[in-house]
């Protein structure tokens, strides 16, 4: 572990202040950023503890919308009764990660800036681009069934781990960050990023910008949602595939849709043209198919994660089908239905 | 024993030491205070092969509270004797000796130690340390190293190697008109025991020596220390008092001994040396295995032909050996068996006896493969088992001292409702879920090992029993508790026992499932002894009610002595211990195996396991939904905490079918998930249904207390009843452990 400044500002300006290095950190729950600088992997020259921030509320806006402090644990956005109740594919994908005492200590915005899982990414011995850019990436070509299968480079094959942030994908979030030029406002689709040549940066944020919350708009899916994952044990591990789905539907046809994947890429992946081709489609098995193969159609394996190409192509079908039903996937119900 | 009374022995009964635990009082080897305290951290070597060509230490020693750095270069003088470095349960070879020199032979191995002033400013010291390396070809994939496996020229004390074979194997399996021949791959395991391995080495002067280790044997430990540093036993005491699990990853004294030992006889100072959970990933690990088990029977399901080789990794510097075949030529009745157990050398440190080494993955290839014939025969899985019933060893040739194996069978069948199995798989199925039920035998040695204990009777009627065994989590703590509170009719909290103390009398290591009854019998014998000292004092008091008793017509309870026939004439302890002006009377216990008895008896713990799956077959997810495990050992203690035994087998058992891997990059020689959160064992949701049942099994050779042990059955079986569950459910069959979505979904499914 390095040596490092530490401050624990009051403000929300004196945080972006102290934030205004490249290699200064924000640290919230603790709950990855700890470990990655007990590993060696993350070396902040400061660490500003934003606990004390006001940024612990859950608020409804005026139009309806879901506004999430960045400090907000992930347990009291999960067991908040107006997300249970209007935003329940969020509170599943929640409960769908980690355990109750990681979840008792991260925060939103530590979700949305948590890293990668990539074995490699994790040992300092090993080349790694994200790590270490330039290094090289060696999970190409070594042990890698939990690696991407969309939108991967020959730079890095890493996934975004998140189960929250797949569900905020679908929900079409917007991350409010307030920086030394200001407030903006930063769709979910474009707060993370594919890795390219720069594996290093996981997402779009400028150096001395801060997550202050997150915006979810007003769903309208009714029970037709689902967050569906797939993992090598029945809890406490990442996901292998999962699928954030919701559906709006009027006798049959479906007239909305909103299908977000994680543990298949550099971020939760939206395909928006998949989508639309579901768009006035009839429910069924036949057109999910179509719409998973859509998906898949640039996926590409990397010898040990072949498999989850298929397994992505039946878990979004299966979720369309959950979401179809109006039955979505119960966390605490480890049989799939 | 007269009517009424409480007895402890059978009776379910909570851990002595379970609030101590739960309150933190109860001490682990990292957490015994110790004055002036230096730390130490190890440096792992990042290369599986080579040899250090430099180190760039200057960065480390100038960080503050940096005292010192143990390196191949200057690590003091030790022992030059392999034999030095062997300790109770090494294999054959040449032990791991840390800083030796500047071979690599492992990745993660040690390579240097850095001691300061605190935990944090040592750890912090060797992320600064830069080694370079002479990087040599490694091998760790078992795969490219099979068609070099040998079979182990010295054989490992205490493991049999295979039988010889008898009838023709071969020739038997061609004339046979139903046959199967299969592969299986088990994965390396690894231990992960809750607790870190960790070692306060308190530095007393006058040139002695007081460790806290976590340790499965605190005499192994011991006599590992003096050995290895030349020191002498009575100047070096070794305490592992609570010891946080390990499976047999602390049989044999792991690094971090050596290092805190080394460091404090160095600077003459207490020095505390904790492993990381990554570094517990080189410590020692169940070898990776494949194995190719044929068998064939004739159409009445009677086996005619009993095939199976084995090839299991070890290390390049021992050859480490367990008893993986045998259990083929053991388990059922077969006049033609053939077995071959060979090993292949790989560039990982020498594996570790894991619960139940050898039998985990013999047994579960074995049961898998019996399996696969049951269906080509179109019998019954249960029925299969006992057909082929073997009612004596016939490896050996010996008579099982017991075997209640049938019983299992009915019990564990009763209780699982497998005659409602429909024979056919995929014939069930509820929701989107195959639905499959899953059986397998299991077995386990019951040894009885030389022990050593003493009993103390107090003036004031409260007893003390001391053995140098370990708790592992076991319960030891606890039975011992009872047998002596048994004895002398007092209740629990009149009885203290004494172990995990190296200057304790004489215990193996903890491991192979043979405490309870070893220790526990030696435990029993001391108190007897005491009971006829006891008695002796008390048949010579003046006007004594005892005078005309002989011993057996006597009974110690509730702090007197008295006639069984007639309760009222007796004699408290007190008044006899008053009258020889004693404040306590002391004696010894001892057991050993019976080794007449031996030649013609030999004695197994027996399993039957069932299991049912749930199998999502598009998404390749299994979920274990029940198991009953039924198991004859003999009797049984505490039923409380031999419940929690095989529980955690049966818990191990599932991971080893569906979760635990070592996860290697062959290219690196790299173990990559060398962490909890990457390397997968069954979390809560994964554990559903577990019954244990143990059926009425009288044994009066077995051990004194007609004890088996149950420490390790528990996993034996587990593993192939849920593999068999999961081709019952969808049709199936994935012979490469463990039972992983991917594997599930890359299998042909049954037209």
């Amino acid at each position: 572990m390095n040596r490092f400044e530490y401050i624990r500002p009051a403000t929300v300006a004196d945080a972006i202040a102290a934030l205004n290095e490249p290699a200064a950190r924000a640290l919230a729950g603790g709950t990855n950023l700890v470990d990655l600088m007990k590993y060696d992997v993350a070396q902040p020259s400061r660490l500003v503890d934003i606990n004390r921030l006001p940024l612990k509320s859950i608020e409804i806006t005026p139009s309806g919308a879901l506004r999430i402090g960045a400090l907000v644990t992930n347990t009291d956005l999960a067991w908040h009764r107006d997300v249970r109740e209007k935003w329940p594919i969020l509170s599943s994908a929640i409960l769908a990660g980690a355990s109750p005492q990681l979840r008792n200590a991260a925060t939103a915005g530590g979700n949305l800036m948590q890293r990668t899982r990539c074995y490699y990414f994790y040992d300092p011995s090993t080349a790694c681009n994200k790590r270490q850019p330039g290094s090289g990436c060696s999970a190409i070509g070594g042990v890698n069934r939990i690696h991407a299968i969309l939108g991967a480079s020959d730079s890095c094959i890493a996934v975004h781990p998140s189960d929250m942030c797949v569900a905020m994908a679908a929900l079409d979030a917007s991350v409010e960050v307030e920086g030394p030029d200001g407030k903006r406002s930063i769709p979910m689709s474009g707060f993370h990023r594919l890795p390219g040549g720069e594996p290093e940066r996981d997402n779009t944020l400028k150096v001395g910008e801060l997550i202050t919350s997150i915006i979810i708009p007003k769903p309208d899916f009714g029970a037709h949602h689902t967050y569906l994952k797939i993992r090598d044990r029945l809890s406490y591990a990442f996901a292998l595939i999962s699928v954030a789905a919701a559906l709006r539907v009027e006798e049959g046809i479906i007239q909305d849709v909103r299908i977000a994947l994680g543990g298949v890429a550099h971020k939760p992946w939206r395909d928006f043209d998949a989508e639309r081709s579901l768009k006035g489609e009839r429910v069924g098995t036949q057109s999910f198919k179509q719409v998973a193969d859509f998906i898949l159609r640039d996926a590409k394996g990397q010898g040990d994660n072949d498999f989850k190409i298929e397994l992505a192509r039946r878990a979004i079908v299966r979720a369309l089908e959950q979401a179809a039903a109006g039955t979505p996937q119960d966390q605490a119900d480890k049989s799939i239905h | 024993m007269s009517v009424g009374e409480i007895t402890h022995i059978g009776r379910p009964t909570n851990r002595v030491d379970g609030k101590l635990k739960v309150t933190g009082q109860a001490h682990y080897a990292a957490e015994y205070p110790a004055d002036d305290l230096l730390y130490g951290y190890i440096v792992g070597s990042t290369t599986a092969a080579g040899r250090i060509a430099a180190m760039d230490l200057d960065a480390a020693r100038q960080f503050p509270g940096v005292v010192e750095i143990f390196t191949h270069e200057n690590r003091s003088k030790a022992a030059w004797l392999d034999r030095s470095w062997r300790d109770e349960v090494a294999p054959p070879g040449h032990p791991f000796r840390p800083l030796n020199s500047d071979r690599i032979l492992f990745d993660g191995q040690p390579v240097a130690l850095i001691v300061a002033e605190t935990f944090e400013a040592a750890r912090d010291a060797a992320s600064l340390v830069r080694i370079a390396y002479d990087v040599d070809a490694h091998c760790t994939e078992l795969e490219a190293k099979r068609a070099e496996a040998y079979a182990p020229p010295k054989k490992r004390s205490g493991i049999p190697p295979p039988p010889d074979p008898r009838g023709d194997a071969e020739q038997a399996f061609q004339n046979a008109p139903v046959k199967i021949s299969r592969d299986y791959r088990i994965n390396a395991e690894h231990h992960n025991p809750m607790e870190m391995f960790a070692t306060t080495c308190v530095f007393e002067g006058d040139g002695k020596l007081t460790i806290y280790d976590k340790t499965q044997g605190s005499q192994n430990a011991q006599g590992y220390v003096t050995s290895v540093f030349g020191l002498r036993s009575k100047d070096v005491r070794l305490v592992n008092q609570y010891v946080g699990g390990a499976f047999g990853a602390g049989l044999r004294p792991q690094h971090q001994l050596f290092f805190a030992v080394m460091a404090s006889l160095e600077l003459e100072r207490s020095v505390r040396v904790s492993l990381t959970r990554a570094q517990m990933f080189h410590i020692g690990y169940r070898p990776d295995s494949y194995h190719t088990v044929s068998l064939a029977a004739d159409r009445d399901g009677r086996l005619q032909s009993i095939m199976h080789d084995a090839v299991a990794s070890t290390s390049h510097y021992e050859d480490y050996q367990e008893a993986v075949v045998n259990w083929s030529g053991m388990m059922y009745h077969c006049d033609n068996v053939k077995l071959t157990y060979q090993l292949a050398k790989l560039d990982t440190a020498t594996p570790c006896d894991m619960r139940a080494p050898g039998a985990a993955i013999g047994v579960t290839a074995l049961e898998c493969a019996l399996d696969e014939l049951s269906y080509e025969l179109g019998i019954g899985p249960l029925e299969i088992r006992r057909i082929n019933f073997a009612s004596k060893d016939e490896n050996t040739n010996k008579q099982f001292t017991s075997k209640a194996l049938l019983e299992c069978y009915s019990e564990g069948a009763a209780a699982f409702g497998w005659e409602k199995r429909s024979p056919r798989p995929r014939a069930m199925k509820e929701g989107r879920e195959l639905i499959g039920w899953g059986v397998s035998t299991g077995m386990w040695d019951a040894f009885l090992q030389k022990a050593q204990a003493t009993a103390t009777l107090k003036v004031d009627g409260t007893l003390e029993v001391a053995t140098a065994a370990s708790d592992i989590g076991t319960g030891t703590w606890t039975i011992l508790t009872q047998i002596g509170a048994e004895a002398f009719g007092l209740p629990l909290e009149d009885v203290q026992a004494r172990i995990g103390d190296s200057t304790l009398p004489m215990s193996p290591v903890e491991g192979g499932s043979w405490t309870a009854a070893s220790n526990g019998s030696a435990v029993q014998a001391a108190c007897d002894a005491v009971k006829h000292s006891l008695f002796k004092q008390a048949r010579k008091m003046a006007n004594s009610p005892l005078a005309d008793a002989s011993f057996k017509d006597v009974e110690v309870r509730d702090r007197r002595i008295f006639r069984k026939d007639d309760p009222a004439r007796g004699l408290s302890i007190f008044e006899v211990m008053h009258a020889a002006e004693l404040t306590e009377i002391t004696e010894q216990g001892k057991v050993s195996p019976n080794l007449r008895q031996m030649l013609k008896y030999i004695s197994y713990t027996n399993s039957a396991v069932f299991a049912e799956v749930r199998v999502d077959e598009d998404l390749g997810v299994v979920r274990v939904t029940r198991v009953v495990c039924a198991a004859a050992a003999g009797k049984i203690l505490n039923p409380k905490t031999a419940r929690s035994q095989i529980l955690g087998g049966v818990v191990m058992g599932i991971g080893m079918a569906l979760h635990e891997e070592a996860m290697t990059d062959h290219r690196l020689g790299k173990i990559m998930n060398a962490n909890l959160g990457e390397y997968h064992f069954p979390a809560h949701a994964d554990i559903e249904d577990i019954e244990v049942i143990f059926v009425d099994e009288k044994d009066d050779k077995v051990s004194p207390l007609g004890v088996k042990g149950l420490g390790e059955i528990g996993i034996v079986g587990t593993a192939s009843a849920v593999a068999n569950a999961i081709f019952h459910a969808t049709g199936v069959r994935v012979r490469d452990f463990p039972i992983t979505i991917d594997k599930i979904l890359n299998s042909p499914r049954p037209s």
